[in-house]
């Protein structure tokens, strides 16, 4: 039954979208579909509208980076709650330039996972209602969950530790 | 010149039509440290702005530097009310990273171990609805439960609120005789108390005239919002992971999901009342029908400690020992989600591993934070007494909330 189920999503992806899908795996049995960023907000609309598939739940929405591709993930996952199906679907942007479309205009729950990738990835998220920091300061001028922010502060002076280093 | 101000303030009194009133950061009824800025028109609120992020511990940013066992005590400070289940959940999630097949009496223990910390999650924040509707006293005869509901976790863990229960592959140790003989007490005498608080509440005119009514929302805009948990099934939707999606051989247990019809404080009140008799009659199952054999996976030696009387004796059980607590075992690179049905809703983790000692990226879908933010819309056009008390039957738990 689960193989079916991954078969009939990708089909109906497939009829739509079949030249955005970059590729598609299923780890531990969740089916995940790495999606050409341009047509995301596309793709989810149509799921969700879908009269099969109806992914009308969205379960979370985080950011993942990848510092050797310099590329950062934001990663949707859906939940059909009618057929119980859920799917999880990546879209890469340039850590530079990490703007993509909100989704705040198909789920209200949005808002806030999306304000908390942006304090902590620095994704912008175009036409989203409140895009301000969430859980950090608002003063703060870095994205920490970014990889090349470590634990620590490397540049404080008030605790220096030759000996065994940090 | 005394004169003239009275005029000024009196043509300001006037002009400004709403006033600014802070509800928190600490206030005794928020229990938590969140703020609610609210512009209020008198006593109804016009808008409400929350902040939170007040006990932010980047949970997400410290779980990328420490191996799989140092993140269970940061999953307990998420929703200290019912940490258990985060604990189990979070080694359910790299069990199932590491593909560990476990026990069936490792799996029923942990129900029991879930859901009585469902029981006092729920108790905790019914009892609290009543004191904010002004009647104390079912707190106060309650909570000696949730304090008999900690002993019993103390006899399995040793510890109360923030308890690090369990291991990855099953428990430390079995369940003592004690803790059985606790148990027995609670399932005894439990229901009588309950029973009692609900007699005293549930028809109770007051309370019923405070709550229904009172924070509603329709299923749509709870979906809508990815509400979980009570919240959710309170508006009518039975969505329940442990039906839904079953874990830990919950679809062994014969229980219902309840519903509520409005949304309201009152069917909040009300869902997590039955839920709580309920998981008293998942507690009894599992109980009875509790299945003999080990209380940890012996096929998963690279991650289960070894027993201490081997630490100490023993020298490659020492090795072991220390290898597993550094995290130097080889983890599978994968990506995986698991949930639980927590306190308060579907309590996810993302996992990505890269197969270092550490995750990747762990992502916790924590609840409280997704259904916080649909507080603002709740709200709107309330009595300020009604924000309080659709506050408090939300049960936002700080910790959950700011992770």
């Amino acid at each position: 039954m689960d193989k079916t189920y991954q078969e009939q999503v990708i089909s109906i992806i497939r009829e739509k979208f079949e030249s955005d899908i970059l590729s598609v795996e299923t780890p531990y049995d969740f089916l995940t579909i790495n999606f050409k960023k341009e047509n995301i907000i596309d793709l989810i609309r149509y799921l969700y509208d879908h009269s099969v598939a109806k992914f009308q739940y969205l379960t979370t929405l985080c950011g993942i980076h990848y510092p050797d591709a310099r590329q950062i993930a934001v990663m949707y996952q859906l939940h059909s709650l009618v057929n119980n199906w859920r799917i999880r679907i990546k879209i890469y942007l340039p850590e530079d330039n990490a703007v993509t479309p909100t989704l705040t205009t198909l789920y209200s729950g949005a808002n806030w996972m999306e304000r908390e990738t942006y304090d902590f990835f620095g994704v912008k998220f175009t036409g989203h209602p409140d895009l301000r920091r969430i859980l950090n300061v608002e003063d703060m001028i870095i994205f920490p969950m970014r990889k090349e922010y470590p634990l620590e502060d490397q540049t404080r002076e008030d605790k220096q530790d030759f000996m065994f280093g940090r | 010149m005394a004169d003239e101000n009275i005029i000024n303030s009196s043509i300001a009194v006037e002009e400004k039509k709403y006033s600014t009133l802070n509800l928190g950061p600490t206030h005794p009824a928020t229990h938590g440290i969140f703020q609610n800025v609210l512009t209020v028109d008198g006593e109804l609120i016009v808008h409400s702005e929350p902040t939170i992020g007040y006990i932010h511990r980047a949970f997400e940013k410290l779980a990328e530097r420490r191996p799989f066992y140092q993140i269970t005590p940061l999953t307990d400070r998420m929703n200290y009310c019912s940490s258990p289940i985060n604990n189990i959940g979070w080694h359910m999630t790299v069990e199932k990273l590491i593909g560990a097949e476990i026990p069936k009496r490792v799996q029923y223990l942990r129900v029991i171990i879930m859901e009585l910390a469902r029981i006092s999650d729920h108790l905790i924040c019914n009892t609290v609805i009543a004191v904010d509707t002004g009647a104390l006293t079912g707190f106060v005869y309650l909570f000696q439960f949730r304090e008999l509901i900690y002993e019993i976790y103390e006899e399995i863990c040793g510890a109360r609120l923030t308890t690090n229960i369990g291991r990855i592959g099953g428990f430390e140790r079995d369940f003592p005789d004690k803790a059985w003989v606790k148990l027995e007490k609670f399932l005894k005498e439990y229901p009588e108390a309950l029973k009692e608080f609900e007699n005293l509440v549930k028809r109770n005119r007051i309370f019923m005239d405070r709550t229904i009514g009172a924070g509603g929302i329709s299923p749509e805009r709870a979906l809508n919002y990815s509400f979980s948990g009570p919240n959710l099934r309170a508006a009518g939707v039975d969505y329940d992971v442990r039906v839904m999606n079953p874990y830990s051989s919950y679809e062994d247990f014969d229980f219902i999901i309840p519903i509520g019809l409005n949304g309201d404080t009152y069917d909040r009140f009300m869902v997590r009342q039955e839920e709580m008799w309920e998981s008293m009659k998942i507690i009894r199952q599992a109980v009875d029908k509790l299945p003999d054999g080990p209380y940890f996976s012996p096929n998963v030696p690279d991650f289960y400690l070894p027993p201490k009387e081997d630490v100490y004796n023993n020298m490659e059980a020492l090795i072991y020992h220390f290898k597993i607590v550094m995290g130097e075992t080889d983890v599978p690179k994968g990506e995986v989600y698991h949930c639980v049905e927590g306190g308060n809703g579907e309590l996810g983790f993302y996992l990505i591993s890269d197969g270092g000692r550490t995750p990747f990226r762990l992502h916790f879908r924590r609840p409280c934070y997704i259904y916080y933010q649909a507080y603002a819309e709740m709200v709107k056009g309330a009595n300020i007494s009604d924000a309080i008390l659709t506050l408090s039957s939300m049960n936002v738990i700080a910790g959950e909330l700011d992770a």
